[in-house]
């Protein structure tokens, strides 16, 4: 195998070697404790401060907002605990819905199980909430909405601007999963009305193992981690100095390249749909068309299923990802295409191709050329394809 | 996370295809769970002359069917019957835990086909007495963690 084409943006992206040159200092020569009142400290702290400038201004945010964590799913876990225990003296009921990352719904789920109620929002065929079943789940007992920036598996993107607006008028607290959206989306969280806001540097051409979660100041919320004074007291440890220094520059990058990276993943997506579409029978989009991240392409192969469809592509070296039920190692589909009303047996042959900063247009090529064949070879073996050869369906 | 035996027989697998006017076809699982297997059988003064399956599901699931239909081409009625998904596995070099009821679906196609031969020919086959080809091969192993 010699050509590799990396389409699984949305799982991880590969580190950009500026981002990479700007770390490598602060695991050797520059690798002081920031708590610590001497050079080496202070040379680490400064580092630390820069970056937490450069997240706040990717979100519009003030610097002393920005809270590291180690990644997308612990902010996830501390915004939403973290709320929940802090004003349950005004209510237990939150809500969010059905097609959250696993790290906010069993965090609710677990929630659930400790006294506090939760609303999970059924979703359209596109992906989207409907804001007047929203504001009609609300309750005199609601403390908290949780709702994704935009979806991980599908790409849509909710009305996060509505949504905080309803939550404002409310006086009720809004978390976003901005995980998939950050870089993606332009973010202004004081114009979008978010309180809390969920990030992580790895999807992002940063290092792994760092996220940060956004706090609007004044909100009450529990600390994640209890001890030294780093984080405003609110999540103590030593800071993975490097992997703060990593994403701070990751978010600079991705602030000033922010118009060119998301007319490059358009341009490259309408080519990549388009050229299904044009070869392939029997596939349909999964998402919003046009309420979706910019390099989100994902699709149901009829009659097929997902995870020999991802095998297959492996072996022409393509990486992609599915909803499939075969490659979760579970029995049902993506949650997420269950809550969209697909058909189990249609879920099943769903495949995500998500495209980055190094896709080029010769690998959106390379896809169509492999991909049409891989998708024919399956179709002939699959019991449930004989009766649509014919002509019939 | 599949050996290299299941990687052969998913990338070149054995004996795909129909068999027209076959003695014998058998189909389990259903689309819901994300697999079906189709086998068609030809049999001849008792020996299993020719088989073909479909298959549509997973790396393994396809990896199972074409190896037993390697398994049982040129055997036997007795001798294909005897087919267990303990053998399967062990055929293809092991499967993941997860996958393990892809070889159970290959056990149940094979079986399905001889019934729906027996029935078709109106014959008793010894060992397919209990069998229904439309039960629920799927188990559930999560793993429970204290909160």
């Amino acid at each position: 195998m010699s050509k590799r084409v990396y389409l699984d943006y949305s799982a991880t992206t590969p580190m950009k070697k500026e981002v990479l040159d700007e770390m490598l200092p602060y695991f050797t020569e520059k690798f002081g404790n920031p708590s610590s009142i001497y050079s080496f400290g202070r040379e680490a702290k400064q580092a630390v401060d820069t970056a937490r400038e450069r997240v706040a201004k990717l979100i519009g945010a003030k610097t002393n907002e920005i809270y590291f964590t180690a990644g997308g799913s612990e902010a996830d876990n501390w915004a939403i605990k973290g709320i929940a225990y802090a004003n349950k003296d005004r209510g237990n009921h939150i809500i969010t819905t059905k097609i959250e990352h696993h790290a906010v719904l069993h965090v609710c789920e677990y929630l659930e199980k400790n006294g506090f109620d939760v609303t999970y929002l059924d979703v359209d065929k596109y992906g989207l909430i409907d804001l007047e079943v929203l504001k009609n789940a609300i309750t005199d007992k609601t403390i908290l909405i949780s709702i994704m920036f935009a979806n991980n598996e599908i790409g849509t993107i909710q009305p996060i601007k509505q949504i905080g607006q309803i939550a404002k008028e409310r006086g009720i607290i809004f978390h976003t999963d901005a995980v998939q959206a950050l870089g993606n989306v332009e973010i202004d969280v004081d114009e979008l009305n978010i309180d809390l806001m969920s990030m992580s540097a790895h999807k992002i051409y940063g290092p792994k193992g760092i996220g940060a979660l956004y706090i609007r100041k004044g909100v009450k919320i529990h600390s994640f981690v209890h001890g030294g004074a780093q984080e405003r007291r609110r999540r103590a440890g030593t800071e993975n100095v490097p992997g703060i220094v990593g994403f701070g520059k990751a978010a600079l990058m991705a602030m000033e390249n922010m118009d060119h990276h998301i007319n490059h993943l358009k341009m490259l997506r309408e080519k990549l749909i388009k050229g299904i579409m044009e070869k392939i029978d029997y596939v349909r989009l999964n998402g919003h068309p046009e309420k979706r991240l910019p390099g989100n392409v994902n699709m149901v192969y009829e009659f097929i299923e997902g995870e020999s469809l991802l095998l297959s592509l492996d072996m022409v070296g393509i990486a992609a990802s599915s909803g499939s039920a075969c490659t979760s190692g579970s029995l049902d589909p993506s949650h997420v295409l269950m809550a969209i009303g697909l058909p189990h047996e249609i879920a099943h042959g769903s495949l995500r191709l998500t495209i980055g900063d190094f896709t080029t247009e010769e690998d959106i090529d390379y896809v169509l050329e492999q991909l049409p064949k891989i998708v024919d070879r399956l179709r002939q073996m699959s019991p449930l394809y004989e009766n649509v050869k014919g002509g019939q369906k | 996370m599949y050996s290299e035996k299941v990687m052969d027989h998913f990338t070149n697998p054995r004996n795909v295809g129909e068999i027209e006017n076959a003695d014998g076809v058998g189909q389990v699982g259903n689309a819901k769970c994300g697999d079906i297997m189709k086998i068609y059988l030809k049999i001849e003064n008792d020996i299993i002359e020719d088989v073909k399956f479909k298959t549509f599901g997973c790396g393994s699931a396809i990896a199972s069917s074409s190896i037993a239909t390697e398994m049982i081409k040129g055997k036997t009625i007795q001798e294909a019957l005897e087919l267990t998904n303990k053998a399967v596995v062990e055929a293809l070099g092991g499967l993941p835990a997860a996958k393990v009821h892809c070889s159970i679906l290959a056990e149940q196609a094979v079986k399905a086909a001889l019934l729906d031969y027996a029935q078709k020919n109106n014959i008793e086959i010894k060992g397919l007495e209990d069998f229904n080809p439309d039960a629920d091969h799927h188990e559930h192993h999560d793993e429970e963690i204290d909160e």
